[in-house]
């Protein structure tokens, strides 16, 4: 049986691991390299890296922590953050990593997941979406509606995001991550009615991102967000629950994990 | 100095599987050179991406007789991913995808690759276990149900069951690791797959290591 993901989700900035709240007030949180090994050994199923300065001279930069990461870490890894062209996804993949995330990029030209999933192969392109809440007028509606936000959160894009994530999946991505910058950093839960409008509407993965506070909250977006992996940073980094935690918490649930490597 | 190559199918996790090999002590070469094919002492052929484009790559390399002569020879051989399925004879994905693009493979384990029945999300992404279906020495030190990573949307039907080395679930059960002799075929990235995937790699270093001997020997 396929294992839920538990994934954790490193913010890079210059070359550190940084985290904030609501996308805002950077925290530093330590080296790449050294927190990739850490979750790798703790039993970590995979990595994500988001370069969030992701300027086009520092470029440089996330690929060496890539190349660096790769050589140490056995796992698959994720690099998303201004990735706007063929030639840096190539860059990337040869510097091994295995799946390119994209996002602002993505919702200006459209055809990039194409151009990518054609190229490198869908299971190399995830497609981000950073969604927020849209107030509905009309009293009584419980119709929820999410609006997707790009260049990290900043800007509406004018796009549903389950619309969008519908469109994606048609482009050719291989998985969505899904990020509620309702919940992002606050440690009060992800908002699974999100997760839940976006997977039933796709059939490829959706990894949950936003929110995770305590083990219940993973328990929620893998069973009522239909999620098929989390992504989780806060709770991590500042050493709230380890990785064997949270797999013997899902364990003890129900949920499928794979079981953390003790050698 | 004996070579494992790593054949050059262009495809985006060389350079992955190239550090994994590495990380146990082989000492791979990524090629795509027929005379460098030839000579070398094992191979690993590794691919993702479509079959068509893959198959097409291969005969576009001129790859497809030292791919051939490589297995004749029973040199130790690894397929990864859609390296395992270009071993089958050929994949409904081309007929699929509705296009009259080539969907022979090399036809050195009979069978085809099938898409998974509909209602199944795919691609079928993440860890899962496999069970080998016997003791082989390709998945010597891993428990019974080890995690691999996956990420596919087809997978390998062998003509005869004397061919499944490993099986997983998914929905179905499918075939997820084969043998023909020195012929292996992963359905999973082994250079993904954490500690369970280095001792598979490592094994496959020690199946090497056992071939060189045996032809020393005579």
């Amino acid at each position: 049986m396929l294992a839920k993901r538990i994934i954790p989700c490193l913010d890079v900035q210059d070359g550190r691991v940084v985290k904030g709240t609501r996308f805002l007030n950077l925290r530093d949180a330590g080296d790449p390299v050294e927190r990739a090994s850490f979750y790798n050994r703790e039993g970590a199923d995979e990595l994500v890296f988001l370069d969030i300065t992701a300027s086009v001279e520092k470029r440089q930069t996330i690929i060496d922590v890539v190349e660096k990461t790769a050589n140490a870490v056995f796992i698959p890894l994720t690099v998303g953050g201004g990735i706007d062209n063929l030639d840096f996804m190539q860059e990337l993949l040869q510097s091994g990593a295995d799946k390119v995330s994209l996002n602002t990029a993505a919702l200006q030209n459209p055809e990039l997941i194409q151009a990518g999933a054609q190229r490198f192969g869908s299971q190399c392109i995830v497609v981000a979406i950073d969604a927020k809440r849209v107030e509905v007028s009309s009293s009584g509606s419980d119709d929820l509606k999410w609006e997707v936000f790009t260049h990290g959160g900043r800007n509406p894009a004018g796009r549903d995001a389950v619309e969008w994530a519908v469109t994606a999946e048609k482009l050719g991505a291989g998985e969505i991550l899904l990020t509620s910058m309702d919940a992002d950093g606050t440690l009060d839960g992800y908002d699974t009615a999100l997760l839940a409008a976006v997977a039933g509407a796709v059939n490829i993965p959706v990894i949950a991102s936003g929110g995770a506070g305590n083990l219940e909250h993973l328990y929620e977006a893998l069973t009522n967000g239909q999620a098929h992996a989390v992504l989780a940073a806060s709770i991590l980094h500042y050493g709230t629950y380890s990785i064997a935690d949270i797999k013997e918490y899902l364990t003890a649930k129900g949920i499928p994990v794979r079981p953390v490597n003790i050698d | 100095m004996s070579s494992l190559v790593i054949i050059d199918s262009e495809c985006a996790n060389l350079s992955s599987i190239f550090k994994a090999a590495e990380k146990v002590f082989l000492e791979p070469l990524i090629s795509d050179d027929p005379q460098v094919i030839a000579s070398a002492d094992a191979i690993i052929f590794p691919g993702v991406g479509s079959f068509a484009h893959a198959a097409s790559l291969i005969s576009k390399k001129k790859l497809t007789t030292s791919l051939h002569d490589a297995i004749a020879a029973g040199k130790p051989f690894l397929g990864i991913c859609l390296g395992m399925q270009l071993l089958f004879s050929k994949s409904e994905e081309s007929s699929l995808s509705g296009n009259n693009q080539p969907d022979e493979g090399l036809n050195a384990i009979p069978g085809e690759v099938r898409r998974f029945p509909e209602g199944l999300p795919v691609p079928h992404v993440g860890w899962n276990k496999v069970n080998p279906v016997c003791e082989h020495p390709l998945f010597a030190g891993l428990n019974d149900g080890a995690y691999f990573y996956f990420t596919h949307s087809y997978y390998a039907l062998p003509e005869k069951k004397d061919y499944i080395l490993g099986l997983t679930e998914y929905g179905i059960s499918f075939t997820s690791a084969v043998y023909r002799g020195n012929l292996y075929g992963v359905q999973f990235h082994p250079e993904k797959s954490g500690q369970a995937g280095l001792q598979l790699l490592s094994n496959f270093g020690k199946i090497i290591a056992g071939n060189r001997q045996i032809k020393t020997e005579f």
